[in-house]
């Protein structure tokens, strides 16, 4: 598997697009999406919401599991994807992609968000 | 994780080069998907899927008082098996809760009477110890037998055309009728003969946990890499598929059958847990429980448990063993067992709940999933039944 180099990660496994005015793209990787298994449900910020960087924002539901959806910046919510609302299976078939859970306005970032080289290490870890 | 080191089965280094995500079962590391559960699931239940089975506990059981032993040291009716075939039972305690649930096999013939007690591996242990202790004054042996044996399992419509593309011979027995039974089709429902399969000894069975048609096949370790890949390649026009234990799980709670842990535990007996009738009273002989699960019997009769009922989301939130059930404010119930149904496209459960909140249709009806209240449907169990 591989981590797109222009994004962004957290160590719980998120990542984030660069800004584009501003507004960043929030999903979860493909290793994440593979830990899990068949995502059956996807609770998601609502528009408007205000999420803060390492707090949770949401979960996401499989098979075996529920897992705590964790927001890697902090901002306000402004499109969230009723796409994989509807068919949360898009979370494992394209998770850098048609899989993206919502957008943010980012008003602060961490510093510690890894870049793909440092994320690869992180979950070889 | 676990910190001490985990069992493999024979199919271990097969497992890992399929891609198979492995998990912590019972102190085995078994695998627990390969790729999509759901399109596992899907796979038994339209065609075909192969499962490693091998951290399931074998004891054997020989001697001209087999039966007496088994009679006494579990609930059911072992003398009344006949040659070939299978029962479903259970081992109690003295004071009637549940050690664990078992398939017992009736080997041998009449004149060298042989059992083949498969128990979860979780309970292999002590089932095994219960067993021998339980020996003590009968003419009968008790042999661990877990190392003797890997148990694959084919399973699915498909599964009986499979095993026939392995030439498959079954050592004569005699049938109801009197009739040897010699192929797959005179092996019914629940029955087991020695024979072989793609040239190797076998028990082989026509058992399984999935709610389909399907055969288990124990065979001696050595034996298993050459058999699963001589399934895998017979089964591959009938799109058979590698299946891991997260889709067992969802097939035998769509197929209403308990798992040892989530609906039986040492702290229900049989009639608590609804299972009652696989309790023989009217057997030979005393039997290790019988006092207490008497009184169960009794209690229960006057005093309705707690029973095992399904539960369908209306919502998209998955129940989990442990939620609370919930009706008109108040606790009545708690989720056993749950997960998303690929067969229905909803969550679903099993639960243990008031006997007045048990009829299907039970109106206002929810699950406590972490805080929020969400809308179930009491139904009648099993969630699924095959088409015979």
């Amino acid at each position: 598997m591989s981590n797109p180099q222009q994004l962004r990660y957290s160590k719980e496994h998120e990542w984030l697009s660069a800004a584009e005015d501003g507004v960043s793209t929030i999903g979860i990787t493909e290793h994440a999406a593979n830990a899990l298994g068949d995502v059956v449900f996807v609770q998601l910020p609502e528009v408007g919401d205000s999420v803060t960087a390492g707090e949770t924002c949401g979960e996401l539901e499989s098979t075996k599991s529920v897992s705590d959806l964790y927001c890697p910046v902090s901002g306000e919510v402004t499109e969230i994807n009723e796409d994989v609302v509807n068919d949360p299976s898009l979370v494992n078939s394209a998770p850098f992609e048609g899989g993206w859970l919502f957008k943010v306005r980012i008003t602060d970032e961490p510093a510690d968000l890894l870049t793909a080289a440092e994320y690869d290490a992180h979950i070889a870890g | 994780m676990s910190s001490t080191e985990l069992r493999r089965t024979a199919l271990d280094e097969l497992h890992r080069s399929l891609g198979a995500t492995m998990t912590d079962f019972a102190g085995w590391d078994m695998p627990l998907r390969y790729g999509s559960e759901r399109d596992e699931h899907n796979a038994v239940r339209t065609r075909a899927g192969l499962f490693d089975l091998s951290h399931m506990g074998e004891i054997t059981v020989t001697g001209p008082q087999a039966a007496a032993l088994l009679d006494h040291a579990l609930v059911g009716n072992i003398g009344s098996i006949k040659p070939g075939r299978a029962r479903y039972t259970m081992i109690c305690r003295e004071d009637g809760g549940i050690l664990d649930d078992l398939i017992v096999y009736r080997l041998g013939e009449a004149e060298a009477p042989e059992y083949l007690v498969v128990a979860n591996a979780s309970n292999a242990q002590a089932v095994l110890d219960a067993l021998v202790e339980r020996s003590a004054g009968f003419d009968a042996e008790v042999r661990d037998d877990r190392d003797a044996y890997a148990l694959l399992a084919v399973q699915g419509p498909e599964s009986a055309g499979i095993l026939k593309g392995l030439s498959p011979k079954l050592s004569a027995s005699l049938d109801q009728g009197g009739a040897p039974i010699t192929d797959l089709e005179g092996l019914k429902y629940y029955s087991g003969l020695p024979g072989t399969v793609a040239g190797v000894p076998a028990l082989i069975a026509r058992t399984g946990y999935t709610g389909e048609d399907g055969f288990e096949l124990f065979v001696k370790p050595e034996h298993a890499v050459g058999l699963w890949q001589a399934l895998t390649e017979a089964g591959a026009g009938a799109g058979l598929v590698p299946c891991g234990l997260s889709c067992r799980d969802t097939l035998r709670l769509e197929a209403g059958m308990p798992l040892y842990g989530n609906e039986l535990s040492t702290s229900l007996t049989p009639f608590d847990a609804g299972f009652g009738r696989v309790v023989k009273f009217e057997k030979e002989g005393d039997f290790v429980g019988r006092a207490a699960l008497a009184e169960a019997a009794a209690r229960t009769e006057q005093n309705p448990p707690r029973v095992l009922v399904g539960l369908v989301a209306e919502g998209r939130r998955v129940p989990r063993a442990g939620y609370a059930v919930v009706a008109g404010g108040e606790v009545i119930g708690e989720v056993t067992s749950g997960a998303p149904s690929p067969t229905l496209g909803k969550p679903i459960a099993m639960a243990y709940v008031d006997a007045a909140h048990a009829a299907p249709g039970t109106a206002g009806v929810t699950v406590d999933i972490r805080g929020s209240q969400e809308p179930y449907e009491v139904v009648a169990l099993p969630f699924y039944k095959r088409q015979k």
